[in-house]
């Protein structure tokens, strides 16, 4: 059902884990499969000044092709300007992955949303004007969001930054 | 691959060395059709018939209350959608559990838009439906009650006993959906009206099931032919298949106390090492279930991965049922049970089968550890030591 390639990926995940010092990060989540996404991005400016992705790590609870995609996307936007991230779709990281299953094909969209998000948070940060079409791309992520921190609360709370250490759901 | 070990043994089981041989013949040498007169139908016949009155005999059933079917979905369909049609002046009422295979859930949800009324019993905390509740959920118009003799996700047992006796009492027809449990555990026939039942799950080859009629039950047909297997299910006996069903039950039967008493040692040290893993949970029943069966769930990760990582490391299981894989929603049993959102997508289902020994387990219970930790170093999820 996956190409060789989704499994390279899978196996051998590049950028896995959280970065230390990060400029922004994406969390995204698709309410129906139940996967989540976190993609952590560090900007610095080139020689010539321009904005780039200097670096890109990511944290995923999902399946197969969302750790085979989550691992695409951040090699296709390391080194990225920002410009060239934001176009980043997620028919290229499923392109780049030699296709997936049309029931997957969500995974990778979860893939470039999070990547736009994290985008997001750094324009917002650095107080940039958002374009439109970032806003409303936003504003539809953050709806599935809401859901998913809810449903997902004791494990987010287990966040050593939030200082809880709630049991895990029905654990024995 | 290097000796990959075989754990999905619910989704379907390795054929048996003595169910292929049994088998063989009935390819190559007897391929009569059975419904021929000539000595070559003779032989194929005689082995259909033979095989059906072996497994009655043990059963305890009567040979003519046995229809050979494709499997059970067949049977299934058989049963439920056959009853139904079979109800004079249309319409009625039918019962069945939220934890029913898709072969049964699917079935009473095409007889809906028919004019049929459907109720899905809840299920208790592991899995168990309560006969009372089956009780308050009959009607005037109820004339069926399907619920399964063991769950082929999480392994728990039915009192499919005292449901039957409540149907017998009202008058309502009971069927079992006994795909995993035929073999396993003891089946209570004279409280059933009907039994799907497949081979492929007990160690025979798949294509093949039956369904258990007891006489008088009145079932609409729902192929239509040549009026084989008593105008039941019109095609052409698959005699091989048959053949193996049939010496896949013996098989089964003459070794089930050495088989399913090591299947309660391998599932007990499985539970047992598992639930020792920070952040998991056994799904289904701890005792009353199907030896074979056993269910967790593992916080913070995503059961397709742990599958897709299980075979990395050469090891088959599956996340539940194996039908419902290119669902992307948490399965309708762990649902049903209450397993919050947050695990039921985390779910793996370990099922063993008559050749699975200690060793397996002991590669299973060495590698777990290591891939969920792989998977939770992936993961924004926290699970804590
Ligand atoms: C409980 C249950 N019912 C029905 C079926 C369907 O059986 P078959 O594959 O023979 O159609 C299965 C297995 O797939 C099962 O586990
Ligand atoms: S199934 Fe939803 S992200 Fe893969």
């Amino acid at each position: 059902m996956y190409t060789e390639k989704v499994i390279e990926h899978f196996r051998h995940p590049h950028n896995m884990g959280k970065m230390k010092e990060y400029s922004a990060v994406g969390r995204v989540g698709n309410i129906l499969c139940g996967d989540v996404m976190w993609l952590y991005i560090r900007v610095e400016r080139d020689a010539t000044g321009r904005e780039v992705i200097a670096d890109v790590s990511w944290e995923t609870f999902g399946c197969t092709a969302a750790i085979a995609t989550s691992s695409m996307v951040s090699d296709l936007a390391k080194g990225r300007t920002l410009e060239e991230a934001i176009a980043i779709s997620n028919r290229d990281v499923a392109n780049q992955l030699g296709g997936l299953p049309p029931i997957k094909m969500h995974c990778s969209g979860l893939a470039a949303d999070a990547l736009s998000e994290a985008i997001y948070e750094y324009l917002t940060k650095e107080g940039r004007d958002i374009p439109a079409a970032l806003q409303a791309r936003h504003e539809h992520i953050q709806k599935d969001m809401a859901t998913l921190e809810e449903r997902y609360k004791v494990f987010l709370d287990r966040d050593p930054s939030k200082g809880k250490t709630d049991e895990a759901p029905s654990c024995s | 691959m290097p000796d990959r070990v075989y754990l999905d043994n619910s989704a379907t089981t390795q054929v048996a060395r003595a169910v292929v041989d049994a088998m063989a013949p009935y390819f190559d040498v007897r391929y009569g059709n059975a419904s021929s007169l000539h000595s070559f139908g003779q032989e194929a016949r005689h082995a259909v018939e033979e095989s059906r009155e072996s497994m009655a005999d043990s059963l305890g059933v009567r040979a003519d209350e046995i229809v050979f079917t494709s499997g059970a979905t067949e049977a299934d369909n058989l049963a439920i959608v056959g009853a139904a049609l079979a109800r004079s002046g249309g319409g009625g009422h039918v019962i069945a559990s939220k934890v029913e295979h898709d072969a049964v859930l699917r079935a009473v949800e095409w007889l809906q838009p028919m004019g049929f009324a459907v109720t899905l019993a809840d299920v208790d905390g592991t899995g168990r439906v309560d006969p009372e509740t089956v009780r308050a959920a009959l009607r005037k118009d109820t004339f069926l009650v399907s619920i399964m003799a063991g769950n082929n996700e999480i392994g728990t047992l039915e009192p499919i006993a005292e449901i039957g006796r409540i149907c017998r009492e009202r008058g309502v027809l009971f069927h079992t959906d006994a795909v995993q449990a035929l073999g396993k555990v003891d089946l209570p026939m004279d409280s059933v009206d009907l039994l799907a039942a497949s081979a492929h799950k007990l160690h025979g080859p798949k294509g093949v099931g039956f369904l258990y009629a007891r006489r008088g039950t009145r079932l609409v047909p729902l192929t239509h032919g040549g009026g084989h297997e008593r105008g039941l299910r019109s095609g052409t006996e698959n005699v091989p298949a048959i053949v193996g069903f049939a010496a896949a039950l013996r098989l089964a039967l003459a070794e089930r106390d050495e088989v399913t008493a090591r299947m309660w040692r391998l599932r007990r040290r499985i539970i047992d090492r598992v639930l020792r893993m920070p952040g998991t949970r056994l799904n289904g029943h701890p005792e009353d279930s199907l030896p074979h069966i056993t269910n967790f769930s593992f916080a913070g990760i995503e059961g397709e991965s742990l599958v897709m990582k299980l075979d990395e490391a050469g090891i088959a299981a599956s996340t539940g049922s194996a039908c419902s894989s290119p669902n992307l929603e948490p399965s309708h049993v762990l649902v049903a049970i209450g397993v919050p959102l947050s695990m039921a997508h985390g779910s793996l289902r370990i099922s063993t089968g008559r050749d699975t020994t200690d060793a397996d387990v002991e590669r299973l219970l060495d590698v777990l550890p290591r891939v969920v930790g792989e998977l939770r170093a992936m993961s924004p999820f926290k699970v804590g030591e």
